[in-house]
């Protein structure tokens, strides 16, 4: 073949008519078709193939793809419920939640984080500080959950971002509920705070299995009462479930199951006495604690200073909490629950009723006091208050001047383990049990303690060892003694209320806002002590003759009630035989200043503790406080402030203790 | 006045073939119901396409009375002109999506690459009509240089998927004018050889649209997107559809394209097997049709032009609904008739204006 044919049309013609110059129109079109037949074998044979291909995704996988579509449409969206409202006894609101717009980011969803912000804060105002807060969420956040900004929009604000939304995806405004703490910073240590939950809240909650009813919550109780009772406030989520489009928008809602708002608390704090108990305080740091003995509830809880539970809710911004946290005042120290200081005096009348309890004193029975105390054999005189002494010394007197030689003999004949197990049985060194987190069991002192507290190669032997001195020292409440505020108004509550010890609880009922049910807190009578009722009777009336004839007797002179009390003047700085000089001390290093006390005096119905931190003189600096706290309590009065003395004002009689 | 009426009607349909103008004007009908459900009951938009619509049916009615030798004698013009257009488009073209495809005339922009779906198939039918019966490899070679010359123009818009449509319409054209079953089989077996060349060739977001398609499930926010929200569209839709106006993919925004290449996902989801079974019976029916006026033409250049146009309809149809439904990778191929678009929509009735052409003038030819 001179040419190679490529078309086999043209070679069929060379072959049949010999030349490929000759045409022959039935054979090209029967050439034709067979081909176009052949096309359309594969024409049915592709669409048959896709015919297939529908069957496999509409019938085979069907259910795989709907579910898929579902999912892709369907968004569950957790609705949070509103968080229960803390009101104080009276029903006045310590913590709510309202409801307000915040403007959140999601970051993943947005590219250039700081252009948007940047352009966001155009249309509303967005403050450096708001800038630095989001950023530090942003650390601490790890998944892709949306993230405020800003809170508390305008309703000018929120409009002008609707009309400019288009412009931020992955930028939204929410309707959120807000904890707010209308009293600011009145009992802001009992009453805690709510903040963003982080890694290890989220183990907690998975711990309590409650990881589902969590979701869409972003707040958590942190301290306090918001922090123990996190589980009664929160409520249970409702669910939500919207159609979104592929943005993520809701475009409608398909079914709806509300939210249960938590419980509410109603607290046995009496609010209005615990702003005039913060009050009392002025400028000082310190605690107080008043109790009701017959239940244990308690009716004020301070801890001066306080902090504004406000700034947490957002997430504090780095200036505030670095202003807080380092402050030498301690703001956040929680200083009646946490705070353990050494009783000083106010631990005689306790030691006195141990005494009598274990048959180591009558109550008649007397010393004579020189001034001070000698152990045989030791030249070391462990100083009374009062130079050259009380004289004959009896219970009575032994509380009512606070003489100290009284007690160092009595410790010094005392066992120190026999002491410890008594004064256990009224709180001390133990955990009292109150509805509050972080409680601190402060220390009393024993044999095994001691052992303990200097156990490790760091010391040794005679660390460890019990001395005499030891009992000495502890039994004017000094040395390694050391009670928080609470448990001294615990054991003074239970003083007072005839041996019976109520667990101190701040929280008087729950109340379910749905159901209308009430849950009280039933007042727990932990234990009685076991102490003859004539016995508490020769305490009591010594603790009357304090604020009669003895060291209370200026801060109660002309109260309308019958008022006990104990002084107490705990060391913080060692004075190593120099004579005490209020003046020439560091303000810091001066002595902290108790007072214990219960009113009215034969049927008491308060019963409180009062520290203040370097006040000086117990009589000088606490005991004035707790006047005014009962003369609020039992009169209603506010007006007899006696405004207490400056710490070493010049009079000799408040200064002894 | 009455006869005045029916002399026009018969002027106006004597060229039209009533069967086939059936067949598409059905598929067109779907193609209304399914935009208007895509386009949110967008009324503006289906209008858009109504007016479209209204000048592709003129420019079929043209081509329709237009006889086939007169549309021969226009091959090289035409040829020339989209080749001229393609090299200004890669010269002053406007870019739109990353690629080169459109030319701004001053009052309106057009895409040189539809007008050459039509001139290539044109000028190779009228090339072998030309020298019937003394075609040879140098005419074969010729044939393949007139396919390369738009194919590589269009592939460095970068436009891969209508650079193959061209390629394929020129391959319809050789195979139906007797192209040797050797040639045929040795071409498929050096594609295949040269595959791994070629993909050296590919731009990056062809290769990744290829890999996609081999594997959508490896990148579903990104380029496989389209295709995993597509098939989660039909296969959703089970046998009977969720109805008319109610695809969640599609009203919810999940569906990418779903006025224009993706709306084949649209029907599906909302007619179900049953709706996309019957448009392939609708498309079987047009190829069909289309196979029957190419088998009856008279002569060379009807027969290849039918039988390309014919091929190509198939073909456009067959790609996208692959696509969508995810057999075959994503290229930039409208679903005949019903995709939204006017310029495809004009081309697409132009072929029909040529296959009525060559089933109205068989007889004059014959005579």
């Amino acid at each position: 073949m001179a040419r190679r044919s490529l078309f086999s049309r043209t070679r069929r013609a060379e072959h049949g008519f010999g030349g490929y110059e000759v045409r022959n129109p039935e054979r090209e079109q029967f050439w034709f078709r067979r081909r176009l037949a052949i096309a359309g074998v594969l024409v049915l044979a592709a669409f048959g193939g896709l015919v297939a291909r529908f069957v496999y995704l509409q019938v085979t996988q069907h259910g795989h793809y709907r579910t898929l579509a579902e999912s892709n449409r369907i968004a569950v969206v957790p609705i949070p419920p509103n968080r229960g409202v803390i009101t104080d006894r009276n029903g006045v609101v310590l913590a709510q939640s309202d409801s307000a717009y915040t403007l959140e980011i999601q970051p993943s969803r947005v590219k250039d984080l700081d252009r948007v912000i940047d352009e966001l804060a155009e249309i509303v105002e967005v403050t450096p500080r708001d800038r630095k807060r989001f950023r530090k969420l942003i650390e601490e956040s790890k998944n892709f959950e949306s993230l405020p900004l800003r809170t508390r929009l305008s309703d000018e604000e929120v409009a002008r971002f609707a009309v400019n939304r288009y412009r931020f995806p992955g930028v939204e405004i929410k309707a959120r509920l807000f904890r707010t703490y209308p009293l600011g910073e009145v009992g802001s240590h009992f009453l805690g705070h709510i903040g963003r939950i982080n890694d290890r809240d989220l183990e907690k909650i998975a711990e309590w299995e409650a990881t589902a009813n969590y979701k869409g919550t972003d707040y958590i109780g942190k301290l306090g009462v918001e922090f123990t009772y996190e589980r009664e406030l929160h409520g249970t989520t409702g669910v939500e479930e919207v159609e979104v489009d592929a943005g993520g928008r809701a475009v409608r809602t398909l079914s709806r199951v509300p939210p249960i708002a938590g419980n509410n608390l109603r607290l046995s704090i009496d609010i209005k006495l615990q702003q005039a108990a913060e009050a009392a305080f002025g400028t000082r740091r310190g605690a107080l604690v008043a109790i009701d003995p017959a239940t244990g509830e308690v009716l004020a809880f301070v801890s001066r200073p306080g902090f504004d539970p406000n700034l947490f809710v957002d997430g504090i911004d780095p200036v505030s909490w670095k202003e807080l946290n380092e402050s030498p005042d301690r703001p956040m120290l929680n200083r009646p629950l946490k705070g353990a200081y050494p009783p000083g005096s106010t631990i005689k009348p306790f030691l006195a009723l141990g005494a009598l309890a274990l048959g180591r004193r009558t109550a008649s029975q007397t010393i004579s006091d020189p001034g001070y105390f000698q152990i045989a054999g030791h030249s070391h005189r462990f100083r009374d208050d009062k130079p050259g002494g009380h004289g004959v010394v009896d219970m009575y007197k032994s509380i009512v001047v606070s003489c100290d030689t009284y007690y160092y003999q009595l410790a010094a004949e005392s066992d120190i383990d026999e002491t410890h197990a008594f004064m256990s049985t009224l709180g001390f060194g133990r955990l009292s049990g109150v509805d509050l987190e972080g409680e601190s069991a402060g220390v009393l002192p024993s044999r095994a303690w001691k052992r303990k507290r200097f156990a490790g190669p760091n010391y040794r032997e005679d660390h460890r060892k019990w001395y005499l001195g030891d009992s000495v020292s502890a039994g004017i409440g000094q040395g390694y003694t050391a009670f928080t505020p609470l448990q001294l108004a615990h054991a003074t509550a239970t003083l007072a209320n005839d041996g019976v010890a109520f667990r101190p609880h701040l929280v008087k009922q729950v109340e379910n806002l749905r159901t209308g049910e009430v849950t009280r807190i039933a007042a727990e009578s932990t234990h009685t002590l076991a102490v003859s009722k004539e016995h508490i009777e020769v305490i009591r009336s010594a603790l009357v003759g304090v604020n009669k004839e003895g060291t209370g007797r200026r801060a109660f002179d002309g109260a309308k009630y019958v008022a006990g009390g104990k002084t107490g003047t705990a060391q913080v700085y060692s004075l190593k035989g120099e004579t005490y000089d209020a003046s020439k001390i560091d303000e810091r290093l001066r002595d902290h200043a108790w007072f214990m006390a219960y009113a009215p005096a034969d049927r008491p119905r308060i019963a409180i503790a009062v520290l203040v931190e370097n006040g000086g003189f117990g009589a000088q600096a606490a005991a004035p406080i707790a006047r005014q706290v009962f003369d609020y309590f039992l009169l209603g009065d506010q007006a007899p402030s006696a405004a207490p003395l400056a710490p070493g004002a010049p009079d000799p009689d408040d200064q002894s203790d | 006045m009455l006869e005045f009426a029916a002399r026009f009607w018969e002027f106006l349909v004597r060229r039209i073939d009533r069967s086939l103008f059936g067949i598409v004007m059905a598929l067109v009908a779907v193609g209304f119901v399914t935009l208007f459900s895509a386009a949110d009951q967008n009324l503006a938009r289906v209008g858009n396409q109504l007016a479209s619509l209204v000048v592709a049916l003129v420019a079929m009615w043209v081509v329709a009375n237009i006889p086939p030798q007169t549309l021969a004698r226009a091959a090289v013009p035409l040829y020339v002109l989209a080749v001229v257009l393609l090299v200004g488009v890669a010269l002053f073209g406007v870019v739109v999506n990353g690629s080169r495809r459109w030319l701004n005339l001053g009052i309106t922009r057009i895409q040189p690459s539809e007008l050459m779906k039509i001139a290539l198939p044109l000028m190779l039918a009228w090339y072998f009509q030309k020298f019937e019966g003394r075609i040879g490899w140098k005419d074969f070679l010729l044939a393949a240089v007139l396919i390369a010359i738009p194919a590589i123009l269009v592939k460095r818009q970068p436009d891969l998927g209508t650079a193959l449509l061209l390629i394929s319409s020129g391959f319809f054209v050789l195979y139906l004018a007797g192209l040797s079953w050797k040639i045929i089989v040795g071409l498929f077996v050096a594609v295949g050889a040269a595959a791994p060349v070629l993909w050296t060739l590919l731009h990056d977001y062809q290769r990744r649209r290829i890999l996609t398609f081999l594997d959508p499930t490896q990148d579903p926010l990104g380029a496989g997107y389209h295709t995993a929200q597509a098939s989660i569209a039909i296969g959703s839709g089970g046998v009977v559809g969720k109805g008319w106006l109610n695809g969640t993919q599609t009203h919810l925004d999940f569906l990418p394209e779903r006025h224009t290449d993706f709306i084949f996902a649209v029907f599906g989801e909302e007619f179900g097997l049953i709706g996309n079974v019957l448009l392939v019976f609708l498309y079987l029916l047009l190829v069909g049709r289309g196979m029957m006026i190419a088998a009856d033409a008279s002569t060379l250049f009807g027969r290849l032009m039918a039988g390309a146009v014919t091929l190509m309809l198939f073909t456009y149809a067959f790609v996208n609904m692959g696509m969508v439904s995810g057999v075959l990778p994503v290229v930039g191929v409208p679903l005949p008739f019903i995709s939204y678009g006017g310029t495809a929509l004009l081309s697409l009735f132009i072929g029909i204006g040529i296959l009525m052409s060559v089933q109205a003038h068989r007889k004059l030819v014959h005579s």
